[in-house]
């Protein structure tokens, strides 16, 4: 504060002699506050708009969820009803299997092979290595609706390219949407084709910041490039790699339209609730059954609960493993 | 094409609004009656399916210099969660709706929403079919829409793959083959022995014909709104008739409006389906312009019915009341529903569409030059409707129809599949 005053260059002229302190201290208020208060300038868009389009939403959700309320008509308070109600509901716990299993189902083999894609790619020897980064972002830009519209239509079960390349090996047709596993791995795979190359890139990231000398001093040892890569790299990444999980995580979990498309816009996900997630039991209840629409707000937040439950699980996790 | 890719990108529509919805779904009711007596420079209608608008709405932009924007969706399961979003949130409604009756009942339990048209566009009651404008009205007498069309019951068939299966082709002969469901099964396990292929889409398919079959029966619920679902005779009666069509293992276990079902018009997956004359155009959509006159169309096993139907409704947040009422009487009136018709095949509903020499004669190219209104005309004097509550499409789409694909699919028994009908149209149901 007291530097800017200091280092100001002395005016040039012969300024009366009382104008000039006096300028100067306005000078250095105006500096003082732009010190202590314009970073608070800086990062405000960001809190406003966190504000009106992030916080102010989950809010009322909030409220609503306290409500006995119907969209278009009738708002009664009924407090922690909708909650007891949601912990003896069937169908959520089903929604929430479902949405576990096919996070677990897509997550996991999308990690390995994004990890696995990131050390190829990392490779100081490869050629076109920038195309070759670039070309693995691709799927992201896609639009996730053109995503599962086409994969919808791959995996159809009367014309769809996945049965014909089953059926060359003498594979019956699988009725995809119809059956559980089946359902779960169409969906997944969509998420595959659709992240894996986002993560691979922040895996990649992660790689890079590894020290080169780590890697001469292991290759001095004798360590070959799979042994590097078990004693070098995955150390070294695990940072990283915690901080994919927890994205994955947050994504995976929001899981919803691919889906809603794959099961033709129906909400409930199939004909026995195979595929249906809690995204799209929240929108049944709210959207579809309007006088449900507190109960909907209800499953809202109990998703966020558990979105909030398995990152921070994840946090912990990361907390330690960098101890 | 067109209808998958419309109703895809609706779902993409319905899927990217969803969080927004439910947390923004805050909306003040503050809106008042005001009809501002300005001349709007457009107007925008919201339809579903197809309406057959498409030529109407130019006729209309250069009658009244109003532009007119059309928005379609194919899907009535995607459509809805748009209405009811615009009226949750009071915001974003089109000046003219199209209303569904499944819809039209659920709406009924909030009429404020609504604008009362009787005022804006004078009696017409004489103009419709009596039960049809009565319907239209909400409990506290408002005319929350006024009627487009009714879905009169045919069954539409490939006279190719009939003729391949040495079924008669001729639409008279094959009208008598099935006076009755049982007749309709006894066809088709004869095309399925002849060509080894499934003789119609899926058994909820012909359940939605047989439902609205029940002529004044109460189906889901009765006449004071109470859910009925589990002990209706009506529901009982449509759905044995349903597990009995995939027992006979004639149906090629098709969700409608899959894909596989949209597909399945063009590579003659199946040979029949239910045809309420709304289905006109989206048989001919989805079949291609390559399949014009394999289709045709004959009578309904059962005798009449009425499945669907709609009313060009005006929500009250709209900022042109007087001007949409108008736009929305000008669509139904007799010329407008003749058009309509015509174009994509919802039956009319005004008196006077009906009589018309227009209609009367026409015939459908597409469907082998069927005289599609002699037909529909008919037996639109033959409807007696079928009384439908508040959440009756919620639990005809999300109760009966998974119940019943899940045993025609074999991944349940019929007790389990009744089970879960009417756990389903219980909760569905709640209101």
């Amino acid at each position: 504060m007291s530097l800017s005053a200091t280092t100001a260059p002395p005016s040039r002229g012969a300024p009366s002699k009382h104008a000039q302190p006096r300028r100067r201290r306005g000078y250095s208020r105006f500096t003082r506050l732009d010190m202590k208060y314009s970073p608070y300038l800086y990062v405000a868009p960001f809190f406003v708009l966190f504000g009106i389009f992030g916080l102010y939403p989950m809010l009322w959700t909030l409220w609503m969820s306290l409500h006995d309320w119907d969209l278009v008509g009738t708002h009664t308070f009924i407090g922690l009803d909708n909650y007891s109600t949601l912990l003896g509901d069937e169908y959520f716990w089903n929604a929430v299997r479902n949405t576990f299993g096919m996070f677990i189902l897509a997550t996991v083999p999308q990690l390995a092979l994004a990890l696995f894609l990131a050390n190829l790619l990392n490779r100081p020897l490869l050629r076109a290595r920038t195309f070759f980064r670039m070309a693995i972002f691709v799927p992201n830009v896609v639009s996730v609706a053109a995503v599962a519209i086409v994969f919808g239509m791959l995996f159809q079960r009367d014309f769809g390219v996945i049965n014909w390349f089953l059926g060359i090996f003498g594979v019956d047709a699988i009725d995809w949407r119809q059956e559980r596993w089946t359902s779960w791995v169409a969906i997944s795979t969509m998420v595959d084709w659709r992240w894996t190359g986002y993560n691979t890139l922040i895996l990649l990231a992660g790689m890079q910041a590894i020290p080169r000398d780590l890697y001469e001093a292991a290759a001095m040892d004798g360590a070959g490039p799979w042994r590097q890569f078990w004693t070098v790299t995955l150390p070294m990444l695990r940072p990283t790699f915690v901080f994919v999980v927890i994205l994955s995580t947050i994504g995976g979990l929001q899981l919803f339209v691919e889906p809603l498309i794959f099961a033709n816009g129906n909400v409930i996900g199939g004909a026995q609730r195979e595929f249906q997630t809690v995204q799209m039991y929240m929108f049944e209840n709210s959207i579809h059954n309007l006088s449900k629409a507190g109960y909907g707000a209800a499953v809202a937040w109990a998703l966020f609960l558990m979105i909030v439950v398995v990152s921070m699980l994840n946090f912990v996790i990361t907390r330690r493993s960098v101890k | 094409m067109s209808v998958s890719t419309r109703r895809r990108y609706a779902a993409v529509a319905l899927a990217t609004v969803a969080a927004l919805a439910t947390t923004a779904a805050c909306g003040d009711d503050s809106e008042g009656g005001s009809s501002s007596s300005a001349k709007p420079d457009k107007l925008v209608v919201d339809t579903f399916g197809e309406a057959g608008y498409e030529d109407l709405v130019k006729q209309y932009e250069q009658q009244t210099g109003i532009k007119v924007e059309l928005r379609k969706v194919a899907q009535l399961n995607e459509f809805r969660p748009r209405v009811v979003r615009s009226l949750a949130t009071g915001k974003g409604a089109a000046d003219v709706i199209m209303l569904e009756e499944g819809i039209l009942n659920e709406f009924k339990l909030n009429p404020n929403n609504w604008v009362d048209l009787a005022p804006l566009v004078g009696d017409l009651s004489k103009d419709y079919l009596s039960w049809k404008y009565e319907l239209g009205k909400a409990p506290d007498g408002r005319l929350m829409g006024l009627p487009t069309d009714v879905g009169s019951l045919g069954i539409c068939y490939r006279t190719d793959l009939f003729k391949a299966a040495n079924l008669p082709t001729a639409r008279d002969e094959v009208s008598a083959l099935w006076p009755t469901w049982e007749k309709f099964i006894e066809t088709g396990q004869k095309y399925k022995q002849a060509s080894g292929k499934a003789f119609v889409d899926s058994a909820t398919m012909a359940v939605n014909g047989v439902m609205f079959q029940q002529k004044g029966a109460d189906l889901f619920y009765d006449k004071e709104n109470n859910n009925i679902a589990d002990k209706s005779p009506a529901v009982k009666s449509a759905w044995d008739q349903a597990i009995a069509l995939a027992d006979a293992g004639i149906t090629a276990k098709i969700t409608t409006w899959s894909p596989e079902w949209n597909a399945g018009f063009k590579q003659g997956t199946f040979a029949a389906t239910a045809c309420p004359s709304w289905m006109l155009g989206i048989v001919e959509t989805n079949s291609g312009p390559e399949n014009s006159g394999k289709w045709d169309l004959a009578a309904v096993p059962g005798g009449a019915g009425n499945w669907g139907g709609s009313w060009l409704g005006v929500p009250t947040q709209s900022k042109h009341q007087a001007e949409a009422a108008k736009l929305a009487a000008f669509l139904t009136n007799t010329a407008g529903q003749v058009a309509a018709f015509k174009k994509s095949g919802p039956l009319p509903t005004n008196l006077k569409a009906l009589e018309d020499p227009s209609f009367t004669s026409f015939t459908n190219k597409y469907f082998s030059d069927a005289p599609t209104g002699k037909i529909f005309g008919e037996s639109v004097k033959e409807i007696v409707p079928t009384h439908l509550g508040p959440k009756h499409q919620a639990i005809k789409e999300n109760a009966m129809e998974p119940a019943l694909r899940a045993y025609e699919t074999g991944q349940t028994t019929k007790e389990k599949a009744w089970e879960q009908f009417t756990k389903d149209a219980a909760t569905q149901g709640a209101f």
